[in-house]
């Protein structure tokens, strides 16, 4: 087994409130794992202590065998840059706004030492069209596009350096629910395509099903039940997952 | 004939939390073994847990109790155990299930959905669609709907899509739960064909057949899955 990311034991407080409870969760390559779970269950802390922006109470978390929690903010970046992607649920915080949407996903690559201007923006161009983007909007702000197109970019601008592990923090989050289908359709097609390892916290339960090999359910900081997401949804064993799968609307 | 699937006293209980608990029992002591080559039909009446059997044998529900062993890679898997990568895995190699209803992927074109799992399977692009476009044509799909997502297809034609993907594949173990439900007789005689060679292929397959005419046709035995009294 291909282990990328692994953490063991992880606690953290917010004053009184447990936001981790002993949670350990692993990443294979190529695997996506979902976490899923209501407001304040704890899982987008998770998400951010894994990725390393945030330090746990105590626990360990490992990438590739090597101790995020011990790395220092210079080689954390650096692993932003080479190993790993963030989607963020805003868009506007994945994104420069400042820059135009060819820059978004070239300078990813210049950060990686790409230098030769033309090679940089065919590849842009090439991204954008992937994540359905007109490339003749290359030159354009991301603050003129809609919010479906900014967070396509975002995942152009992720995907650009080929990470081998994508955190995704609800992804779909403010976005139409025709907008979601597509970008969850697309996410899929990418992960696909790519091989990608992926970690995704979201609430959304079918957007779950679509994607995830695996899902944990979390709840007040603690993982109350983890599996093969099919089986999870359809024979869900714990009284909090039982009532998160019964309270989905059938369309 | 070399048994490919088998479970050994398995069993099945619902517990559901947001009923007060209420523990529902659907099957206990199950001892069914399928071989190369070989299909079984299950029968028993309505909600006897004939479905609930099929989806404790492809790892969509938990086991209770037993082992469900199944003949992966050289070895005897127990998918009561096994952890959810080895499940997947399974799937990919060694195990379809051809439900009654397609879960639709939007946008996905109907010859990709089918071409995924034989591609999953190590089967080249070229050659899965290829066989996709075959299926897909053996079983009456027009060649016009091939390059369509099936989100707006009949419920019939969504089966057929379904049943071009199960038998894509080509797992040596194949469930199928009611693959002839919502179909006409040309299409029933066409899946009658599609599982006859399947079993000469050494295919070892587990089905719902409501339909008399299709379970005469194609099955070697008949395994009856008894109801259980309700625990109250």
């Amino acid at each position: 087994m291909n282990l990328l990311l692994e953490a063991r034991g992880l606690h953290l407080k917010f004053g009184a409130i447990a936001a981790l409870d002993d949670v350990a969760i692993d990443v294979s390559a190529g695997e996506v794992v979902a976490i899923v779970g209501e407001s304040g269950s704890g899982k987008t802390t998770l998400l951010r202590v894994l990725a390393g922006q945030m330090a746990p109470d105590s626990g360990t978390v490992r990438y590739l065998g090597g101790d995020v929690l011990g790395m220092t903010e210079a080689e954390r970046r650096r692993l932003m840059r080479t190993d790993w992607g963030f989607v963020h649920q805003n868009p506007r915080d994945g994104l420069r706004m400042g820059v135009s949407a060819g820059g978004n996903v070239g300078e990813r690559l210049m950060a990686l030492g790409a230098r030769h201007y033309g090679n940089i923006r065919d590849e842009a161009k090439a991204w954008l069209q992937r994540v359905e983007i007109d490339a003749a909007r290359i030159d354009d702000l991301p603050r003129h596009f809609s919010g479906g197109m900014q967070q396509r970019l975002q995942i152009a601008r992720t995907l650009v350096t080929r990470p081998k592990l994508v955190f995704m923090d609800e992804p779909t989050g403010g976005l139409d629910v025709s907008v979601q289908a597509r970008l969850l359709d697309l996410i899929r097609a990418l992960v696909h395509e790519l091989g990608l390892s992926v970690l995704i916290v979201t609430h959304d339960i079918a957007a779950a099903r679509l994607l995830a090999d695996r899902i944990l359910v979390m709840r007040r900081g603690q993982v109350v039940e983890q599996g093969l997401t099919d089986r999870v949804l359809d024979d869900p064993q714990h009284p909090y997952t039982q009532l998160l799968v019964s309270s989905v609307l059938a369309a | 004939m070399t048994i490919l699937l088998r479970t050994e006293g398995l069993g099945k209980t619902f517990t559901l939390h947001l009923q007060g608990g209420t523990r529902i029992p659907v099957l206990g002591g199950v001892d069914l073994a399928v071989r190369a080559g070989e299909c079984v039909a299950l029968s028993g009446p309505s909600g006897a847990g004939k479905s609930t059997l099929m989806r404790c044998l492809y790892g969509n529900y938990g086991a209770g109790a037993g082992r469900i062993l199944l003949a992966h890679q050289g070895r005897d898997l127990d998918l009561a155990r096994a952890d959810a990568r080895a499940v997947i895995e399974a799937r990919r190699q060694t195990i379809g299930y051809v439900s009654q209803f397609l879960r639709v992927i939007p946008r996905v074109s109907t010859r990709d959905i089918v071409a995924e799992p034989m591609m999953a399977r190590g089967v080249a692009r070229v050659d899965a669609l290829a066989r996709a476009s075959a299926l897909l044509d053996r079983l009456n799909l027009p060649e016009r709907l091939h390059g369509l997502p099936p989100a707006t297809f009949s419920g019939g034609e969504q089966q057929r899509v379904n049943l071009a993907r199960g038998f894509g594949p080509r797992h040596p173990v194949l469930l199928l739960d009611e693959p002839t439900a919502s179909l006409d007789a040309a299409n029933r005689a066409i899946v009658i064909g599609l599982i006859d060679e399947a079993k000469q292929a050494g295919t070892a397959i587990v089905g719902i057949f409501h339909d008399a005419e299709v379970r005469e046709a194609v099955a070697d035995r008949v395994f009856t899955v008894e109801p259980m009294q309700d625990a109250a």
